[in-house]
């Protein structure tokens, strides 16, 4: 299967190293992985604050460059939302592409349950670890259940933590709260979102977290911004990271 | 009008209050959690719910019309409203033709939307709130700040505060017990003074011609039952098809509000007692326009439990006067705007679209949605705040090819390397409360092109 590796552009421009562990992740997992050179964004900064007529050209460049893959995997649960519910193509043979494309792209973790089917991941990462569960990923690609709905718990991230050695994921008060991140919003809305950032960072802390992870780093880049200001200590990580974390003596 | 965004800056500037705010309505949120859980098949009771009222906007005018015919048969006057102002005059010729100088009313947000209280006191009416909540923001001259729980954003030590200035109690009392005895006391006698008694309309039977009032103190039937004129006032969608399904939303209604398994009272009103007139207001102000807007329709089936609000963490954040509007939180985010735009554009951003409305609403409205929709309207209808708009089509450009974007990564690394000061000041609202993301030495791409080539 020939997968093309989306790397939003926050994460290409700001967090490298969270692309080159999806990366390398999956070759290590046998999984034939490509890099299309020419990708851009997804569009979704524009369209989540309302100027979805703004991103044809985006959706032009994303469908042209992973129109040809069998599979789409990208680290980010929000920026897969997007092209699932939002990528349009302009014509028909445009459009067939955009819903083959909306068919088989992936967040990161979902890929590794659902398709690879992963049950013995050779990571170790032994520290006590908070998940903060990304709404876009959790509500709207249904990585995992939620505190809403009485159906059974399940979670597709924690499933593959489980299979880190030495790693201790904590409990959260608020299982499932937004961080208060929104895209925009955490500048529309700066006092609400930091506000929500900080009780977000708060309750992990308090259940003794030394790490933060997610499947979103948009929403670590926001709890980043708000530890460091207020010096509180927590690390941030990406699950991408934390599932590539090599056990060096296996 | 100050914005969501600077009303709940201002709410926010009290950390202390939005802690408090914030855990009273988990609590709120968690009790809910715990009644849905001991119903089986609650997801399904959500759906059957939600079909229940598809049917209802699919067919509102057979069912409305069907209530009214039955309604009439039982005794009732009924009346319709295109608008809140034709809403106000009923209600005020129904009070001149008896004479009405004091009315007591149970809690209707309908009411507050058209802002009836104003209207009536301006013409000579007094008039009462009954619902404790409603009574205590009456008091302090303030609107609802939740539908539900109306007076959620005071602490007891306020009310009595409010109570020693208003009913004469002592100053310091803060007992609830105690302030709701004087409040019970008072309203007893404007109980028993005033002359007519106005209702709000939980669901309305069609079949029947019946309407059910849900209160959890009894005021609206303490009200209804010693007035000689008792007028409910409802708005069109309220209507249910037959009076079995009442057993779906009484059983939803409660627990996802308050997380109580029904509320104490659900009254049923179906014909004037002797001696008594009832009269019953439909209106309509806007609903029917709102119902020939397909992709915002669905906002009509919500039954104003205010599991939305409670769940929200931005409503929980930045109280519901944040919303500048009587029905606040995520539906009031849709409802509003869908009415007047321009007055409640900004309301459908004051969300992180997480979702979690959608999946805690009882009739499944996809409020999240929804609001994303709305904003696409709000922008295509150029009412975007123009810097906004500006950065948005710069980004827009920069992301739209690769070139531009190999541009725009220079630009932002030129930037960070020697002009910081632009990134970290405070007329930057991410860095207000935020230290900025490193920028690392090369970005992925440029790893990729090193360590594994072009992709070719």
């Amino acid at each position: 299967m020939k997968v093309g590796l989306f790397i939003p552009c926050y994460i290409d421009l700001l967090y490298p190293q969270v692309g080159i562990a999806a990366y390398t992740l999956l070759k290590k997992l046998d999984v034939n992985v490509v890099y299309p050179m020419g990708q851009t964004c997804c569009g979704q900064p524009m369209a989540n604050s309302g100027y979805g007529h703004l991103t044809c050209e985006t959706n032009k460049n994303f469908i042209q460059q992973f129109k040809d893959f069998e599979a789409i995997v990208a680290p980010s649960g929000s920026c897969v939302l997007h092209i699932k519910e939002h990528l349009k193509g302009e014509n028909g043979r445009e459009e067939d592409k955009a819903v083959h494309i909306q068919e088989n792209i992936y967040e990161l973790t979902e890929f590794l349950t659902d398709v690879l089917k992963i049950d013995d991941l050779k990571a170790s990462f032994p520290h006590k670890v908070g998940f903060h569960q990304s709404c876009h990923g959790q509500r709207g690609l249904h990585l995992s259940g939620m505190s809403e709905l009485t159906a059974a718990y399940f979670s597709k991230p924690e499933q593959l933590l489980q299979q880190v050695e030495g790693i201790e994921l904590i409990q959260l008060d608020k299982q499932d709260e937004c961080c208060g991140f929104g895209g925009t919003f955490c500048i529309t809305e700066e006092a609400v979102s930091s506000k929500m950032g900080k009780d977000r960072l708060t309750d992990h802390i308090k259940n003794g977290a030394e790490y933060i992870t997610a499947c979103d780093m948009s929403c670590l880049m926001h709890l980043e911004g708000i530890a460091n200001r207020e010096k509180r200590g927590v690390k941030i990580i990406h699950i991408a990271e934390i599932l590539n974390a090599e056990n060096l003596n296996r | 009008m100050k914005s969501h965004a600077s009303l709940a800056e201002q709410f926010n500037r009290d950390e202390n209050r939005v802690d408090w705010h914030n855990e009273t309505l988990w609590f709120v949120r968690e009790k809910r959690d715990r009644q849905s859980h001991q119903v089986s098949d609650w997801e399904k009771l959500r759906e059957v719910a939600s079909k229940i009222k598809l049917n209802v906007l699919s067919n509102l005018d057979i069912y409305l019309m069907e209530f009214e015919k039955n309604a009439l048969t039982n005794g009732i006057k009924v009346h319709w409203a295109k608008d809140a102002e034709e809403h106000n005059k009923i209600v005020l010729s129904i009070l001149q033709d008896h004479q009405v100088k004091f009315m007591v009313k149970s809690k209707s947000m309908l009411t507050e939307e058209c802002h009836l209280n104003d209207y009536l006191e301006k013409n000579g009416v007094e008039v009462t709130d009954t619902d404790l909540g409603e009574r205590i923001v009456q008091l302090a001259k303030e609107t609802p700040s939740h539908i539900v729980l109306p007076c959620i954003h005071k602490k007891k030590e306020e009310i009595g505060e409010i109570f020693h200035q208003y009913l004469n109690t002592p100053k310091g009392l803060s007992d609830p017990q105690m302030l709701t005895e004087i409040a019970r006391q008072d309203l007893r006698k404007k109980f028993l003074q005033s002359q007519a008694a106005l209702t709000g309309i939980n669901f309305a039977v069609a079949e029947t011609g019946e309407f059910v009032v849900c209160t959890n103190e009894g005021n609206a039937d303490m009200g209804a039952h010693l007035a000689k004129v008792h007028i409910a006032c409802m708005g069109l969608e309220k209507i249910i098809p037959k009076r079995e399904h009442l057993g779906v939303f009484l059983r939803l209604l409660a627990r996802s509000g308050t997380g109580q398994p029904i509320t104490t009272y659900s009254s049923h009103f179906r014909k004037p007692r002797a001696g008594q007139e009832m009269h019953i207001v439909i209106v309509d102000n806007g609903r029917s326009e709102q119902l020939s807007k397909e992709k915002f329709r669905n906002s009509l089936k919500c039954i104003r439990c205010g599991a939305c609000f409670n769940t929200c963490p931005v409503y929980r954040r930045s109280g519901g006067h944040s919303y500048h509007t009587a029905v606040a939180g995520p539906i009031g985010s849709i409802l509003n705007p869908i009415r007047n735009i321009a007055a409640y554009k900004d309301l459908p951003f004051a969300s992180t679209l997480c979702g979690s409305c959608t999946h805690v609403c009882p009739v499944q409205i996809d409020l999240h949605q929804q609001l994303y929709e709305l904003r696409q309207e709000i922008i295509a209808s150029g009412m975007g705040e123009p810097v906004k708009s500006f950065s948005m089509k710069i980004l827009a450009r920069s992301l739209s090819h690769v070139k531009k974007y190999e541009k725009l990564r220079r630009t932002m690394k030129f930037g960070y390397r020697y002009a910081p000061f632009l990134l970290k000041n405070n007329a930057n609202p991410w860095y207000k409360h935020r230290e900025m993301p490193e920028m690392p030495k090369e970005s992925f791409k440029e790893w990729y092109q090193k360590n594994i080539g072009d992709g070719k």
